[in-house]
């Protein structure tokens, strides 16, 4: 039995509905919501990456390597406001994030 | 079954076990170590798919410098763990519901529509792939026709590195540090005051000079 294309988009598949339900169960702690979004960027450059080789596109690979660069910017700043977070409200809790709400 | 579809199947199960651990994790640190475990095994993916640049990439950007960075900020948080972990066992039936779905709806697509196996593919494009290697490949596409792209790329990383010190960045309020522009402007007027009192007789106690006050108002009554 040889790797198909479909073993890898099915690997992709499964790593982001794992990410799906870690972003519900998690709903409260906003690192591990950070860490599911990394691993939902993961299994959509896993797709990108497979994709790229078995069609012999190396466009594929390019749009990774951005997504990397973006991911790595989005988890800078995040990771950041989380820090500026803690040092205000004492707590990294999403429920109480509600200054902004009307 | 060869040793490549041995590698896949070992690399896969690892990776869904670390990204498992990832989102039931009941402490962060264990959590962000095993998402450096997932990006370690998912390195190892696109290895087999010939990938090696962005393997290494994935190595040194992620496991290097972004785990790193999750890392240092869950042990710079000191964090209640127990309130956030409330409502986790309620929502699990719904979330493992969901994504359960998700999973075999897509699999179930997936495995029966893209048969695509290696084989074809090699003959197809050897004429490519066979001479330059991946990085190279990457790099003449990266460098000519992604060339604005990237300068766009690079000017992001530059916005959030200055964003992330920005947002961090705070003054200490019991700083000793030197102003150096206020040392630069500062004047002799501006430290040294003469005070011209009148004589004072001999036997009288003389007014003790309260420093700053009293050179103010020698001031004022000159002007």
């Amino acid at each position: 039995m040889t790797l198909t294309l479909g073993h890898y988009l099915s690997l992709g598949a499964m790593l982001f509905a794992l990410s799906v339900i870690g972003i519900f169960l998690n709903r409260k702690n906003l690192i591990v919501l950070l860490m599911a979004i990394e691993l939902m960027l993961l299994a959509v450059n896993m797709n990108f990456v497979a994709f790229s080789h078995f069609l012999g596109d190396m466009h594929g690979q390019v749009f990774v390597f951005f997504i990397l660069t973006v991911a790595a910017a989005e988890s800078a700043i995040g990771l950041a406001i989380l820090v500026l977070l803690f040092r205000n409200l004492n707590s990294i809790n999403v429920d109480e994030l509600n200054s902004l709400k009307g | 079954m060869d040793v490549k579809t041995g590698f896949f199947y070992l690399f896969s199960v690892v990776l869904m076990f670390a990204a498992f651990r990832v989102v039931t994790a009941r402490n962060p640190v264990h959590a962000v170590l095993f998402l450096m475990l997932a990006f370690s095994q998912a390195s190892g993916l696109w290895l087999l798919l010939q990938a090696e640049f962005l393997a290494m990439t994935l190595v040194l950007v992620y496991l290097g410098a972004v785990m790193v960075l999750f890392l240092f900020v869950v042990m710079m948080l000191d964090i209640n763990l127990d309130t956030l972990r409330e409502g986790f066992w309620k929502h699990f039936p719904l979330a493992a519901t969901l994504g359960a779905l998700v999973a075999l709806e897509m699999a179930g697509v997936l495995m029966s529509g893209f048969r695509i196996s290696e084989a074809p593919q090699v003959a197809a494009s050897a004429g490519q792939a066979a001479q330059v290697s991946n990085s190279k490949a990457l790099g003449i596409l990266l460098y000519t026709e992604y060339l604005m792209p990237i300068q766009v790329a690079a000017s992001i990383l530059l916005v959030a590195m200055i964003a992330a010190i920005a947002l961090t960045l705070r003054e200490r309020k019991d700083s000793k540090a030197i102003s150096a522009s206020e040392q630069v402007h500062v004047r002799a007027k501006d430290r040294l005051v003469v005070v011209k009192m009148d004589a004072v007789k001999v036997g009288e106690a003389p007014k003790a000079p309260e420093a700053p006050e009293a050179a103010d108002a020698s001031k004022e009554t000159q002007k």
